[in-house]
């Protein structure tokens, strides 16, 4: 398979500190395929996503994306390839209102008022925010505004897609919305997905799964391996499942349920069964 | 804060609203020339006839321009009996007593104080109640553009202001939820003399501005990452557009403006 993004060797240090955020990292992104990178909070992941945006000069190694290697001359070649979104939807909403927010990306590439006006229009009604084009960002949900940010990139076609921890601070619902959109983008555009996660469902949405710790590459495996880990997602600074927790939590106050997987409404059925028969 | 109209933007459909905020922002000035050019009664009558017209135009109760001048009203107050008091000497004198002195033309003079502030006042909040932000922001900043050619840096400023009002509402949501934690926590505010108040804000302004900085770091590197690199050289995707209504508002101010160079006291 070919490969959309080449890192070798990558180390990075913030300022003086003696332990590197990013120590000898290497991998590959497949064309096409969706990544999920997961690890602890401080493990080096946020610093990986930035790296390979050019966001952070990186002291040793090599990235490259699309067969350009990322270097000062070529950052903002590199930066037309890649549509990056973050954590924090207030803080990544540039423009007034959506469409100007939107526009945005395209104004600082000098395209025409003509030509913006179709893309912005046709972005925003990908995301299914139409009927908000006009809005500001104080009077959108967090999950509306990463819709915005994920239309900022539509706009602008690129051919990788990252996501920096982009569904943490939205509630369950925003999250999976956002989670079936990013599917939904990735078919139509083609996109290559990169997404930097904590979330058990988001990672599951993954082809592969890398884990990183202390920024260290520690893990490379599909997400069927992963999840086959069990409690031990955990060390891995994945979020267990709402379900998986309360059974960890009943089991130590001596409650037995049921070992085999479940859902959120077969758990809350059991749950009843049980506490009527007491 | 929250009868203060001044400021506040009202949003409405009226003739006034629709105007392009270039020709309003001019207006606005223009204005305040012609109430300094009126000086005496057909004068400023035209001037009160010209502001009522426009309230009306833009639909907007008179009630709101009413509540715009109350936090101001201590101002003018003094202003009026400042001129009231200390005019000088002129046409009949009504009342004398050591370096006070009541006159004619001091009582007249500070009517017409008292009239000016009204008309400004009405005027500058009628701009601001038919005018979103943003676009006064961008009326701005398309009417200092001719500023390049003395390398004043527009385009940065006007980026710089419209991020500034754009996180307007998300520093105020912010400050409220800190304002909350901490009277969880036992602060007081607005409570005891001012030293005392004033005390009190260190709690809500320490964390308000680390989470500023925070957030200025973020929208940073969120905005290299969609490609910005500097504002000279970007496209534009909102843009102002001169209408016929336009023109015909300032025709209809230049000819307030004849008429009050006719009828003024020269």
């Amino acid at each position: 398979m070919e490969n959309i993004i080449e890192v070798k060797h990558l180390s990075y240090r913030y300022g003086k500190e003696q332990r590197p955020a990013l120590n000898d990292v290497s991998f590959d992104v497949h064309r096409g395929e969706w990544l999920a990178i997961v690890g602890h909070n401080g493990s080096g992941k946020s610093t990986l996503a930035k790296s390979l945006d050019g966001l952070l000069p990186f002291t040793e190694g090599t990235v490259t994306v699309d067969g350009l290697e990322l270097s000062p001359a070529t950052v903002w070649q590199v930066r037309e390839k890649i549509g990056m979104i973050f954590q924090n939807p207030d803080n990544q909403f540039v423009g007034a209102t959506v469409e100007d927010d939107v526009a945005f990306g395209l104004e600082n590439r000098q395209v025409t008022r003509e030509d913006m006006i179709p893309r912005v229009k046709a972005a925003i009604e990908e995301v299914g925010m139409h009927d908000f084009a006009q809005r500001e960002p104080s009077s959108l949900s967090g999950g509306q505004k990463q819709r915005v940010a994920l239309a900022g990139i539509v706009a602008i076609t690129p051919s990788i897609l990252i996501l920096d921890e982009a569904t943490s601070m939205l509630d369950p619902l925003g999250r999976h919305d956002m989670l079936e959109l990013v599917s939904k983008l990735r078919r139509d555009q083609k996109l290559t997905v990169i997404s930097i996660t904590h979330d058990i469902d988001e990672a599951a949405n993954a082809d592969r799964i890398l884990v990183i710790d202390d920024g260290q590459l520690v893990q490379e495996a599909s997400p069927a391996e992963i999840f086959a880990l069990g409690e031990k997602l955990v060390d891995l600074g994945l979020d267990l499942p709402f379900t998986a927790k309360l059974k960890a939590a009943l089991k130590k106050r001596g409650i037995e349920p049921p070992t085999n997987y479940q859902t959120m409404a077969e758990m809350e059925e059991w749950l009843w069964q049980s506490l009527s028969n007491t | 804060m929250s009868n203060f109209i001044f400021g506040r933007y009202l949003p409405l459909n009226s003739v006034v609203h629709r105007l392009d905020p270039r020709a309003k922002l001019m207006l606005s000035f223009f204005y305040i020339v012609l109430v300094f050019m009126a000086n005496n009664l057909v004068t400023y009558g035209i001037l009160i006839v010209f502001t009522l017209a426009a309230i009306f135009a833009s639909k907007i109760s008179l009630g709101f321009f009413l509540k715009g001048i109350r936090p101001l009203l201590w101002l003018i107050v003094f202003t009026v009996v400042l001129q009231l008091l200390f005019s000088p000497a002129g046409g009949h004198v009504y009342f004398h007593w050591a370096f006070i002195n009541i006159t004619q033309y001091g009582v007249v003079n500070s009517g017409y104080i008292f009239i000016r502030f009204l008309l400004i006042i009405m005027m500058s909040t009628l701009l601001t109640l038919s005018t979103q932000p943003l676009d006064i922001a961008t009326g701005l900043s398309s009417l200092m553009k001719p500023l390049r050619w003395v390398h004043v840096p527009v385009d940065t400023l006007a980026m710089m202001l419209s991020i500034a009002l754009r996180f307007v509402p998300t520093l105020m949501d912010e400050a409220t939820k800190i304002m909350n934690a901490q009277r969880a926590r036992g602060v007081d505010f607005g409570e005891g003399g001012l030293f005392k108040q004033a005390k009190s804000l260190i709690p809500l302004m320490v964390p308000l501005f680390m989470s500023a900085f925070n957030r200025a770091e973020d929208l940073s590197t969120a905005m290299e990452a969609r490609g910005y690199q500097d504002s000279e050289h970007r496209s534009q995707y909102r843009i102002l557009t001169w209408q016929k209504r336009d023109t015909v508002t300032w025709i209809i101010f230049i000819i307030g403006f004849a008429a009050i160079l006719a009828f003024r006291r020269w």
